[in-house]
């Protein structure tokens, strides 16, 4: 990958996080999900997707199903940036004037399926792919899963089926962020050895950095892995990721800043300083 | 024609139909080898396949779901609800072994709330053929309709030649001055029965098959209840939730009363053994229940019923 390309994704993705950020006030949004898929969705819309504004309904489209939902400012503020939404329209967050709220739905172009009930996209991918191998189509299906996510049995009741099926069109990405909603993954329900425990359901599995394009560059540009294989891509990321004062704080999941914490993250996202979070922005539910 | 005779030519002219299982393949034995891979068997995994018949619709894709009833309707209910129903996708329920049909098999596997949930559903719609003659005259329009769809299949073969199927519409078989019963599923043949019995006593009787419950016939529920001194509902659910409940909310919605007597599982499993000892134990033959309405014991000699064989 040529570094104007590293530049322009490491650009686009800081636009994204911005878009972020200023989701995160009036109301909030699940800020440090957002922030550890940013790069994981900029790359895969930028990069590896045949989708655009303009092949929205083309059945040889690519798929992508945002299975951990409560993420979704990423992928609207990637939208925003490459053009499938008005990047206006993001002020909307949560206006009874718009349908952008904290999960993700039909109603705005390039969601493929809704979702926030963790554990189904999965299957749904699942039916997809099925039918494109019916076809004998060539397009490509993505879900993004969380990894607290994978505390859902239907994520391995799914991996079982697209390995019976030889689903190499299919690709489980999980952002491995390793916090659940309220605290780190391993001090709850341990994950790890996660790549082991994909290798043992059949998958094909390559863990990289998640915020690293070039490695998601080559991860992504060898699939599939293994013919016959369903592909893994675990990525390590960094819950918050932009912003050291929430990153990997598991007190920083859902966050409902104020306007001049938000002013004052904008800027620490450009490395000018840090935020003293002082007023009351935190949500657990 | 059988449910799978209907199922393949179906299937065979219509390649938009894909037929799934997780794995249950009493109904559906011989579909492998006729549809190759449009026939998707996703093992023991009703949500999975749930999830998956959701994607393939997604697709442009007629999904015809099988499972058994207890873990269609309940272990999958929240795929079914937030995977077919929000997003109103065609996908087609195929529930196996409802109500009493399960027999033997115990409480597991006993789906008395199936139609409760189902009616629950947004954009469902909920269906309970009384035999296998009913079954095959609903579903074409059934699978063709554009919603998603739960059918409590029946294949029991009886000799009743059905009416042809209208959409949210009931059978009205006949309506009585005396009593008129209001059933669906495989309490339709006992019903007979039990209108035959109670004719025998000199009562004026009616028998609905109530085989569309979503939508449902009002006017059939408010033409029973108008012109006959007491109406039945018989069924093999759970009181709560059921046909006496959709009675009710209809009643109400029109700002009606009615003498109602509902027969039903009331808040209860039922004594698992096969099926025509199941309905002996529980009261719900014909005879039984119209000795229940008549309120003293008749000379009525209850006709033998079949045992259906073990089929999962």
């Amino acid at each position: 990958m040529h570094q104007t390309q590293i530049n322009r994704l490491e650009a686009t993705a800081l636009n994204v996080r911005e878009h972020i950020i200023k989701m995160s006030t009036d109301g909030g949004c699940f800020v440090g999900a957002s922030l550890s898929a940013a790069d994981l969705i900029v790359y895969l819309y930028s990069e590896f997707l045949n989708v655009n504004a303009g092949n929205l309904n083309d059945p040889n489209r690519d798929y992508l199903f945002l299975s951990k939902g409560h993420d979704v400012p990423a992928l609207y503020g990637t939208f925003a940036e490459l053009g499938l939404l008005e990047k206006e329209r993001l002020q909307n967050h949560l206006s009874l004037n718009d349908n952008i709220y904290w999960h993700p739905n039909t109603k705005i172009p390039g969601i493929e399926f809704h979702s926030g009930s963790l554990g189904h996209l999965p299957s749904v991918a699942i039916g997809v792919a099925m039918d494109i191998k019916i076809r004998g189509g060539s397009n490509r299906v993505v879900c993004i899963m969380g990894d607290g996510e994978l505390n859902e049995g239907t994520c391995w009741e799914a991996a079982l089926v697209a390995n019976a099926y030889k689903l190499d069109n299919l690709i489980f990405v999980i952002d491995r962020n390793h916090f659940q909603a309220n605290m780190a993954t391993e001090d709850l329900i341990p994950l790890e050895p996660l790549h082991d425990k994909f290798t043992a359901f059949g998958a094909a599995v390559k863990r990289i950095n998640g915020h690293d394009f070039e490695a998601l560059h080559e991860a992504f540009s060898a699939c599939p892995f293994e013919a016959g294989k369903v592909n893994v891509v675990i990525a390590d990321t960094v819950r918050g990721k932009g912003l050291p004062s929430i990153e990997r704080r598991a007190d920083r999941w859902f966050c409902n800043f104020n306007a001049e914490e938000v002013d004052s993250l904008l800027k620490e996202l450009h490395g000018e300083h840090t935020t003293q979070l002082t007023s009351e922005t935190l949500v657990v539910r | 024609m059988t449910y799978e005779e209907l199922l393949t030519e179906t299937a065979l002219n219509d390649d938009r139909f894909i037929v799934m299982t997780a794995e249950n393949r009493a109904l559906v034995r011989n579909i492998p080898a006729k549809l190759g891979n449009r026939f998707i068997d996703t093992g023991i995994t009703e949500q999975t396949m749930i999830g998956a018949a959701a994607g393939l619709a997604l697709r442009g894709r007629i999904p015809v779901v099988h499972a058994l009833a207890s873990f269609l309707s309940m272990r999958a209910f929240e795929f079914i609800r937030t995977d077919a129903g929000i997003p109103k996708l065609p996908v087609k329920l195929s529930s196996f072994i409802p109500g009493f049909l399960s027999d033997g098999n115990g409480p597991t596997h006993q789906a008395l709330e199936d139609i409760a949930l189902m009616c629950g559903i947004p954009n469902m719609t909920v269906f309970a053929p009384a035999d296998e003659d009913d079954l095959v005259k609903m579903l074409p329009q059934v699978w063709k309709h554009p919603n998603p769809s739960y059918v409590r299949i029946n294949t029991r073969k009886t000799d009743y030649a059905h009416a042809p199927f209208e959409w949210g519409k009931a059978e009205v078989v006949s309506i009585g001055e005396d009593v008129t019963i209001l059933t669906y599923g495989l309490l339709f043949e006992q019903a007979l029965i039990a209108a035959e019995v109670l004719k025998s006593e000199g009562l004026s009787v009616g028998l609905i098959n109530m085989r569309s419950l979503k939508p449902v016939d009002e006017r059939a529920i408010l033409e029973a209840t108008r012109e006959s001194r007491l109406t039945i509902t018989l069924e093999d659910h759970f009181q709560t939730g059921g046909l006496y409940s959709i009675v009710a909310t209809v009643l109400l919605k029109h700002g009606l009363t009615a003498n109602v007597l509902p027969i039903a599982l009331n808040e209860r499993w039922f004594k698992p053994s096969l099926l025509p000892n199941v309905l002996q134990h529980e009261g719900f033959t014909g005879k039984q229940v119209a000795e229940r309405i008549l309120g003293y014991k008749t000379f009525f000699t209850q006709p033998k019923m079949a045992v259906p064989e073990f089929s999962e």
